[in-house]
């Protein structure tokens, strides 16, 4: 916003408050207090299972564009969910009245829902155990909390990067920062009382290059990552940097903002002559910051044991990855295509100690050598695979929105051997090297995949020849990553990630990271997306 | 309850704009009452009611702007909301492109609200799924659907005296029906001002024809086809490419209407001269709300006319720049058409294909507004006036500006928003030439 005029504004995640709200914690025993009041009244009216989710979640945006600051807005939203169970039928009821009173009527609701249901419903709710673990806690291992960091600070950061970038040749230049602290209270009638608080950051930016004369314009989005860190993810340090063999610095645990965007402004600038790619197969090596969101797109969804089972068919889709295909161990992918799904990685947007139903998060394969040898479930799921407990992948976006089965960390392990980057583009002889996400699209079933990127190299007998531009591959889910013949070792693994995958009806978003090393696909389709409009 | 009378929201405006100390306020007042109900696998999932208000208050010191939102509404809570946003602005920096509150406007109210879409009970929607789930079980037929219906209001007011209220309601239905054994899909949807037009059986008929009909596809080599878009297909593109009519970013030359050497393109011929788009909050098919997010007044006006660009979006900072006059962002877009069905247009169509509908659709190239995407739940092969057979789905890479160029016929324009839009649209059927496939889908 440019101006005064909040007609019609709709604040993201919740509403504003001052600066210093951000830092005032919610006290644990009077969320203790409310949990057990909505679990007494739930229980009395009937309740064969409830659980309590006392959220708040604290935002803060702070947006820019050149020399100047567009809007910085602090968000906070703070209220109680509570789902109940009543003869094998879930009911859901929040509110904002953080009374114990408030919350027993929630409860009560809640329950009154459930009953309604039931006399509908005709596959009773199955639970997997999970067990009590009492009063615990978690906290992301943040160094720096980036709600302390001084406004001041972060609006220096931004024109810092800004005016580089636009040093270094950009025509334009957005920036932002986006801090996340959700601190999430969970209770159940298991017996946990599970206190949990959450802290994301991402600095997103996009420098813009423009020939007047041509008509021809631009873009190179910043390579950071969305993370599950604090501040001091944005320190810069050497050690987080990954260079590869052609000079692009990319990056993994902390990240260098005014060194990235002074890159961005000259890739962009070169972006305007680089020649079009020539449609064809090649083979690609994709850089990790590029990987994550085919991870996530052909590997991630399709493996979401509700969309598979066919509750999302009328939204996001349901999956090509069917039981049947769990059963026959289906060829995912070539035999050095290991994939896991992990709620436990460091610095990764999906870490917790607990889900959103109180199960205890962990580490697993969903591809092992190739083959599909798992999904990702919750408590009401696990049955359906003979599992006797959740993967814990249950997550609400708000304490106003049920919690219900979400994408865990999904990533594609690093090589066993010993590859770097280098190596690895020595074998290729016709190839184009990507680094970035770009433009992404998948069908319902997440077979046919197109995605883009940020930069494009053509690689030439082994050797980085130039920049190319106007490229996006073109995938059958199975036949790419069949296609994979290698994976760069663990010293060049790294995370990216989304902060707003959406999916459901009335629709939420979670936040999720994927990781990988540099990886080889061969012979795959490209296509030129270079148009004309006369 | 979240919807209040024109008087209490008055009251409550009146009496934050009086709290603020800043050099001006501007406060909106919104509240709504949604329901919905969602079923899968021919079974109800989760049903719910959503019921919110909200009060959010701008204020102004010079140039620096803060904003706060809050949901109470007794003396203390307005007074605390208040005193927040002077907290922001006098934290915030100085913006150099701030523009002062708007002055007082006399906005004409517009037909948005809908007693029957307003009287929707849980009972209701409880009938329509139930309605939709029946017909399928006894067809070999797996439906899976959405409705979310609501009612709502929205009251503003400033330091200028500005003020306006209105109530308004909104209904948007979505049904895919799936065959039992995966391999045909179809999908309806139907977004209404008046519920009481609304007849579950006859829509979700049309997703169990084309679910029962698109079983067997058979697959057609990628290229460039005759195609027939439904209003629900071409939604997605159009309103995808109307997000870009910015004046500045045009000027700034970094959008498909910025002209070479400089300047945009308003007033060039861009498309085929029988594109003709407009807008008018008070479209009895379309209304929306007489004012933008900002509070200007929307105008009933030209966005195309005979393909040539007619409107471009000027902020009021960038008008005031450039000398131009702001008007109302338009929050409907009205396609003109003709008369024909999409059944007549199959009728009419030597060779070409039939889209029920897009899906993930995602920009490709700004430059060109190229996009991606991919058909979904219903594609078929036509000749000679008829439906031949289903075919798969394909992979599309194509920019609206050529898909717009390449016109053979437009048919009757139908409503379309919710899902498919971020307009509430009136669009017609279109049978267009060239399109571009460039890969085959397995997907059903």
């Amino acid at each position: 916003m440019s101006g005064i005029g909040v007609a019609g504004l709709t604040l993201p995640f919740g509403r504003s408050i001052a600066a210093e709200a951000l830092l005032v914690p919610f006290d644990v025993d009077r969320k203790k207090a409310l949990a057990d009041a909505a679990l007494a009244a739930a229980t009395a009216a009937g309740a064969s299972y409830c659980d309590v989710r006392i959220g708040r979640y604290l935002r803060q945006f702070v947006i820019t564009r050149e020399d100047r600051v567009e809007n910085v807005v602090n968000t906070e939203s703070t209220g109680v969910g509570v789902r109940v169970l009543v003869a094998g039928a879930w009911g859901f009821a929040a509110t904002n009245d953080l009374g114990t009173q408030g919350v027993a009527k929630a409860a009560q609701q809640a329950v009154a829902i459930a009953k309604a249901n039931a006399r509908i419903q005709t596959a009773p709710v199955q639970l997997a155990k999970t067990p009590g673990v009492g009063q615990v806690s978690w906290k992301t291992p943040i160094r720096k909390n980036a709600m302390e960091v001084p406004l001041k600070d972060k609006v220096e950061l931004l024109l810092g990067v800004n005016a580089a970038a636009l040093k270094a040749g950009a025509d334009y230049i957005n920036s932002m920062l986006f801090l996340v602290n959700e601190q999430k209270y969970f209770a159940s009638t298991d017996g946990s009382y599970i206190d949990q608080d959450v802290h994301r950051i991402w600095a997103p930016f996009t420098a813009t290059a423009i020939d007047k004369d041509s008509g021809k314009f631009r873009t190179r989005e910043g390579l950071s990552a969305p993370m599950g860190m604090g501040f001091e993810y944005l320190d810069g340090a050497a050690a987080g940097k990954f260079v590869s063999p052609n000079g692009v610095v990319n990056y993994g645990l902390s990240y260098d903002m005014v060194e990235d965007a002074v890159a961005a402004a000259k890739q962009a600038r070169a972006k305007l002559s680089a020649p079009s790619v020539k449609p064809g197969k090649y083979d690609l090596v994709l850089d990790p910051s590029h990987t994550w969101l085919t991870i996530h797109e052909s590997v991630g969804h399709p493996l979401e044991l509700d969309r598979v089972l066919g509750y999302e068919a009328n939204y996001a889709g349901t999956s090509f990855a069917t039981l049947d295909k769990l059963k026959e161990k289906f060829q995912y992918g070539s035999e050095l295509v290991n994939i896991f799904a992990d709620k436990t990685q460091p610095g990764s947007l999906g870490a917790v100690g607990y889900d959103d139903e109180g199960v205890k998060t962990r580490r697993w394969d969903l591809i092992a050598n190739g083959k599909l040898v798992d999904y990702q479930t919750i408590r009401d799921q696990a049955h359906i695979l003979g599992k006797t407990a959740s993967d814990g992948c249950c997550y609400a976006d708000s304490w106003s929105s049920v919690q219900f089965q979400r994408m865990a960390n999904v990533s594609l392990a690093a090589g066993k051997k010993k590859l770097g980057v280098a190596e690895m583009i020595k074998d290729v002889e016709n190839g184009i090297y990507i680094i970035g996400d770009g433009s992404f699209s998948i069908d319902q079933q997440r077979y046919n995949a197109q995605f883009g990127g940020q930069l494009f190299y053509e690689i030439k007998n082994g050797q980085i020849t130039r920049q190319i531009e106007d490229v996006a591959y073109q995938i059958r889910t199975p036949e790419f990553w069949n296609a994979c013949v290698a994976i760069c070792d663990e010293s060049d693994y790294r995370l990216n990630g989304s902060f707003f995958d959406g999916k459901g009806q009335p629709g939420q978003v979670s936040a999720v990271s994927h990781g990988s090393s540099t990886a080889r696909f061969n012979g795959i389709n490209v296509i030129s997306t270079a148009r004309s409009l006369g | 309850m979240s919807i209040f009378t024109e008087e209490q929201a008055k009251a409550i405006l009146e009496k934050v704009v009086k709290l603020s100390k800043a050099d001006q306020c501007t406060a909106t007042l919104a509240g709504s009452v949604d329901g919905n109900i969602r079923f899968a696998l021919n079974n109800v999932s989760t049903s719910g009611i959503i019921d919110n208000t909200e009060l959010a208050v701008e204020v102004a010191f010079g140039s620096r702007v803060g904003t706060a939102t809050i949901n109470e509404f007794d003396d203390a809570a307005l007074e605390r909301v208040v005193r927040r946003a002077e907290d922001l602005a006098r934290l915030a920096p100085e913006n150099p492109e701030f523009m002062p509150a708007i002055p007082k406007q006399a906005y004409k109210p517009s037909p948005t609200f809908s007693p029957s879409t307003a009287a929707i009970t849980p009972e209701f929607r409880a009938k329509v799924a139930a309605d939709s789930i029946a017909p399928c079980k006894g067809n070999k037929l797996i439906a899976a659907g959405f409705l979310e219906d609501g009612q709502n209001f929205v009251a503003i007011a400033n330091s200028n005296g500005n003020f306006a209220y209105q109530r308004g309601t909104a209904f948007n239905y979505t049904c895919t029906v799936r065959t039992d054994d995966g391999r045909g899909s179809g999908w309806v949807g139907r977004n209404l001002k008046d519920a009481d037009e609304f007849k579950t059986d006859a829509d979700v008929r049309i997703a169990m024809r084309k679910a029962t009909e698109s079983a067997e596809a058979k697959a057609l080599e990628p290229g460039k086809y005759t195609v027939i878009l439904e209003p629900h297909a071409s939604a997605g593109l159009i309103s995808f490419m109307m997000n870009f009519f910015d004046a500045r970013q045009a000027d700034e030359g970094r959008s498909f209407l910025s002209k070479k050497g400089g300047g945009n393109k308003l007033g060039e011929q861009v498309y085929d001269k029988r594109v003709n788009i407009s807008a008018d909050p008070w479209d009895e098919r379309a209304a929306v709300l007489p004012w933008d997010g900002e509070g200007l007044p929307r105008e009933k006006m030209s966005i195309i006319e005979n393909g040539k660009v007619n409107y471009l979006q000027y902020s009021r900072y960038w008008a005031k720049k450039q000398g131009k006059r702001a008007v109302g962002e338009p929050g409907n877009l009205l396609m003109a058409g003709g008369d024909k069905t999409t059944a007549q247009l199959i009728a009419g169509t030597q060779k070409g294909i039939l889209v029920t509908r897009t899906w993930y659709i995602r920009m490709v190239d700004p430059q060109t507004v190229l996009l991606t995407g991919l058909t979904r739940d219903g594609t078929f092969y036509i000749e000679n006036g008829q439906i031949k057979h289903p075919v798969k789905n394909f992979r599309f890479n194509e920019s609206p500006v050529i898909m717009l160029n390449n016109i053979e016929e437009l048919g009757r324009p139908v409503r379309v928003a919710g899902d498919e839009s971020s307009f509430v649209m009136m669009i017609p059927p279109m049978k267009l030439r060239d399109f571009t496939f460039t890969s085959l889908s397995d997907a059903v």
